[in-house]
């Protein structure tokens, strides 16, 4: 340009132009956000349509994000989070940080039917075990062999930063009760280590770390549509597989409030919907068509499932079962 | 400045660091009052205080019985690349932690050179990297070298006739050991197992990578584990008021038990003659041997990961080059904020010493700087945390947290590196300087900085390492935007990222080589001491 002075201020009202955008800060887990998740793609459609910035910051996993938010109270510069899970609605209402929702939610279509004011389902599964097929060749067929079995070895992630970690928490518990710290012993002799979040965990088992990864039934389909591999497996337990249903929600302190309710009723439209089976690789929770690899998938025959209060009422105690066994 | 107000600057840096050591003390105190019962009562808090000191207790006398034949075999022995062996012993002690781990995972690691030498034999490899044995290696890894180091020292500084004497008298190889480098090792035995006991006992980086899980966790990492993971204020408060306890108690007895003050160095290097017989040959062969496996193949792995033809995608990373810069912004920052602190308790302190002539006066305000030697960085930072937790967002601060945190945690180095460099010239040149009526900032720029920059440098660059390499406060205090090269590579260790893995290391250990150039530049050639 021949006139610098001219361009200079050019770019500075563009600049400015672009100050003005609100910035819209989202807490999520790192698989959610990383470049193969599908918070790039959310992230490009809703800006397109928000005249915002919107900006995930992404954390080890589901639980880590709630801790921050306890850490870090009412000064939290975050809008929004997304990636806790249904285990954790009742530890996450009792620390008031949240605001109602005030989404439509009539286009959802979960399996058990959804009644909530301030958490918005995003998209579901089933806890699973995973393994490569090709290496394993007689898959533990329940969690109580799984727990037994001495020739296995298993990757899982820690109950108090992610959400299968706290998942698989529950299920060894729904199975085995008052057991549940010997099963807990059992399984830490064959635990090649606790990662933080999924990513490490299910980065390890690719790498060949250990026989099964603490998953989702629906993972398999990753490797059989992205990577045409079809030898990885969900392990089906005959004593049923817990459920988990992801959420979102914004916060009182949120400082855009609108905004956060926009992106609210954005995660359930149609155009996020249809990104949740092949961006990470969970269920939708409206009636989208699922991709045809998707349909493969196995879904367990059985679910389980503990009621809020339930778990509410016995999540610290569970925790600390947990480490104690497992520190032995 | 005014001669009278030479109390100013020592006085307000002294302020500053009592406030910033009493404010999170007693904000600790709030969340958890000192209550011995419930740590007792409580199985896994009982369980992470024993295994702290357990693997503390394992790793110094693990790292003591193999440093003990290393370091008579290298006294005894000249061999090719033994000075090479020393330098590259002397690393140990200011490689960042994590360096070395990536080190250690590459050689020790599922499908590392071990593994795979094992695996082209038909053998496979246990896992033993993660958890107590692997925590263990690492901690040998660092400490053999060094006490290996510390103890060769005190054999060359046996006076040569003593030696002459014992040959003469043709003692065995045992008498020998008995009556002559017994005696000048055990001399240093207190002062280097506690200092052993208390590197381990505080290692978070190594816990936090190789720990895998609550089956190992040292008090340190269970105070992270609280704060961040479990959002237990109280926990967190105790546990960190524990690890305040136990190394208050491990200082003690460490200055309870004092070592000999190291002799006058000898300067006449004797040869001795026992080293020919077929034992000493075997007894020096195997433990130096032993020594390099331990050593050498994880130093090798950070360097040959670097000649890989993967390195130079995981280089194109704008995560690893955002983490760079902000290592660098947090180091240089450190550093700085170091430097500042420790000149101006040094000017008052000095003034105290030299023209008041109140040399205790003068001691306790420089003392004053060692405070993070009392309340350990885990401590200090789980402490400002719950402070400053309900006026502000903890990790919109972050980056200055880190950097006072590090900062304090260096400032016991600068001080001893600035200490006497500052009395010496104001010893050699007041008098001349008053004379000449030379003052204030004529002083500072003709006088005092020409003098004293080689020492500032020197204290710079170690602040500025030890910055670098720090993991606990970046674990505690950063986020997403907020990542410094440790962390990335605890993350990317952590996830078996190990291409990605190899840049980061190569980056880090780059920037601190460099400075470790000007560091030694500075000392002239010596070996450059930094712990």
């Amino acid at each position: 340009m021949r006139h610098p002075i001219l361009a200079l201020m050019l770019g500075g009202l563009s600049s400015a132009a672009l100050a003005q955008a609100p910035e819209l800060t989202v807490y999520t887990y790192s698989s959610f956000a990383s470049e193969w998740g599908p918070g790039p793609k959310i992230e490009a459609a809703f800006e397109a349509q928000c005249h915002c910035d919107l900006k995930f910051v992404s954390l080890d996993d589901g639980v880590a994000i709630l801790n921050r938010l306890r850490l870090e109270g009412r000064h939290s510069p975050a809008d929004l989070v997304v990636g806790m899970d249904d285990a954790m609605l009742a530890d996450a209402r009792a620390t008031g940080l949240f605001s109602p929702h005030g989404a439509d939610l009539s286009a959802l279509s979960l399996p058990g039917g959804w009644q909530d004011d301030t958490f918005v389902p995003f998209d579901y599964g089933y806890f699973a075990f995973v393994y490569d097929s090709s290496k394993l060749k007689n898959p533990p067929k329940s969690l109580k062999e799984l727990v037994e079995r001495p020739d296995l070895t298993i990757l899982y992630q820690d109950p108090r930063t992610s959400t299968p970690g706290q998942g698989l928490l529950l299920w060894v518990k729904q199975v085995y009760g008052d057991q549940a710290a010997a099963a807990w012993q059992q399984l830490a002799k064959k635990t090649i280590t606790v990662t933080k979040g999924w990513s490490e965990a299910y980065g390890m088992f690719l790498e060949g770390q250990a026989d099964l990864v603490l998953s989702y039934t629906s993972s398999p389909a990753y490797h059989r549509l992205a990577e045409n591999k079809q030898q990885y497996r969900a392990a089906l337990f005959a004593e049923g597989h817990l459920p988990q249903i992801e959420v979102a929600a914004r916060l009182k302190s949120a400082p855009h409030p609108e905004l956060a309710q926009q992106f609210l009723q954005f995660m359930v439209s149609d155009q996020v919907q249809t990104l949740i089976p092949t961006g990470n690789w969970m269920y939708p929770v409206t009636q989208v068509a699922l991709p045809e690899h998707f349909e493969q998938n196995e879904l367990p025959a059985k679910t389980l499932s503990l009621s809020e209060t339930q778990i509410q009422q016995g999540r610290k105690a569970w925790i600390q079962e947990w480490r104690q066994a497992v520190s032995r | 400045m005014p001669r009278r107000y030479w109390w100013l600057p020592g006085g307000i840096t002294a302020g500053l660091l009592l406030a910033v050591g009493l404010g999170p003390l007693i904000a600790l105190l709030s969340q958890a009052p000192l209550a011995a019962t419930p740590l007792w009562q409580d199985p896994y808090l009982r369980q992470v205080v024993i295994f702290s000191l357990g693997q503390a207790a394992l790793s110094t006398g693990l790292s003591l019985l193999l440093a003990l034949p290393v370091s008579r075999a290298l006294h005894r022995r000249r061999f090719a690349g033994r000075s090479l062996l020393l330098k590259l012993f002397g690393l140990s002690q200011v490689l960042p932690v994590i360096i070395a781990l990536f080190g250690l995972v590459a050689v020790h690691g599922h499908g590392g050179w071990l593994a795979r030498l094992l695996s082209s034999l038909g053998l496979s490899l246990p896992q033993y990297l993660y958890g107590l044995s692997g925590i263990v290696l690492a901690h040998l890894f660092f400490n053999v070298p060094l006490a290996a180091r510390w103890w060769l020292q005190s054999l060359e500084r046996l006076p040569a006739n003593q030696w002459r004497l014992a040959e003469q008298l043709g003692l065995a190889s045992w008498s020998l050991f008995h009556h002559l480098e017994w005696p000048a090792l055990r001399a240093q035995l207190p002062a280097l197992a506690g200092l052993i006991f208390m590197l381990c006992f505080t290692s978070f980086a190594t816990v936090m990578a190789l720990g895998g899980g609550p089956g190992a966790t040292t008090l340190e990492v269970a105070i992270y584990q609280a704060l961040r993971y479990d959002f237990d204020l109280q926990a967190a408060g105790q546990l960190a008021l524990w690890q305040l306890l136990l190394s208050g108690l491990i200082l003690l007895l460490h200055h309870r038990w004092p070592s000999e003050p190291p002799q006058l160095k000898v300067s006449d290097h004797y040869r001795r003659q026992d080293g020919a017989r077929l034992g000493a040959r075997l007894h020096d062969g195997a433990s130096l041997a032993l020594v390099a496996l331990l050593y050498l193949p994880p130093l090798l792995a950070i360097l040959l990961s670097g000649l890989r033809p993967e390195l130079w995608r995981a280089l194109a990373s704008p995560r690893l080059w955002h983490s760079t810069g902000q290592s660098l912004l947090i180091g240089t920052l450190a550093a700085s904020l170091a430097l500042g602190l420790t000149l101006l308790l040094l000017i008052s302190s000095r003034h105290l010493r030299l023209r008041l002539g109140r040399r205790h006066w003068a001691q306790g305000l420089e003392s004053l700087g060692n405070l993070i030697l009392v309340l350990p960085s885990a401590v200090l930072s789980t402490g400002l945390f719950i402070l400053l937790m309900p006026f502000t967002d903890v990790f919109g601060l972050g980056l200055y947290l880190v950097v006072l945190i590090n900062a304090l945690a260096s400032l016991p180095y600068t001080l001893r590196t600035l200490q006497p460099a500052m009395e010496a010239v104001a010893h050699r040149y007041d008098r001349l300087a008053d004379s000449l009526g030379l003052a204030g900032l004529a002083r500072l720029t003709r006088l005092e900085w020409p003098l004293l920059r080689p020492a500032l440098g020197r204290a710079f660059a170690l602040a500025m390492i030890l910055s670098l390499g720090d993991l606990g406060a970046i674990a505690l205090f950063g986020s997403g935007e907020l990542q410094t090269l440790p962390w990335l590579l605890y993350q990317q260790l952590g996830s078996y990222r190990l291409n990605e893995a190899a840049a980061t290391a190569l980056l880090l250990l780059a920037l601190c080589l460099a400075l470790l150039g000007i560091l030694e530049r500075g000392i002239g050639g010596k070996d450059a001491d930094c712990r």
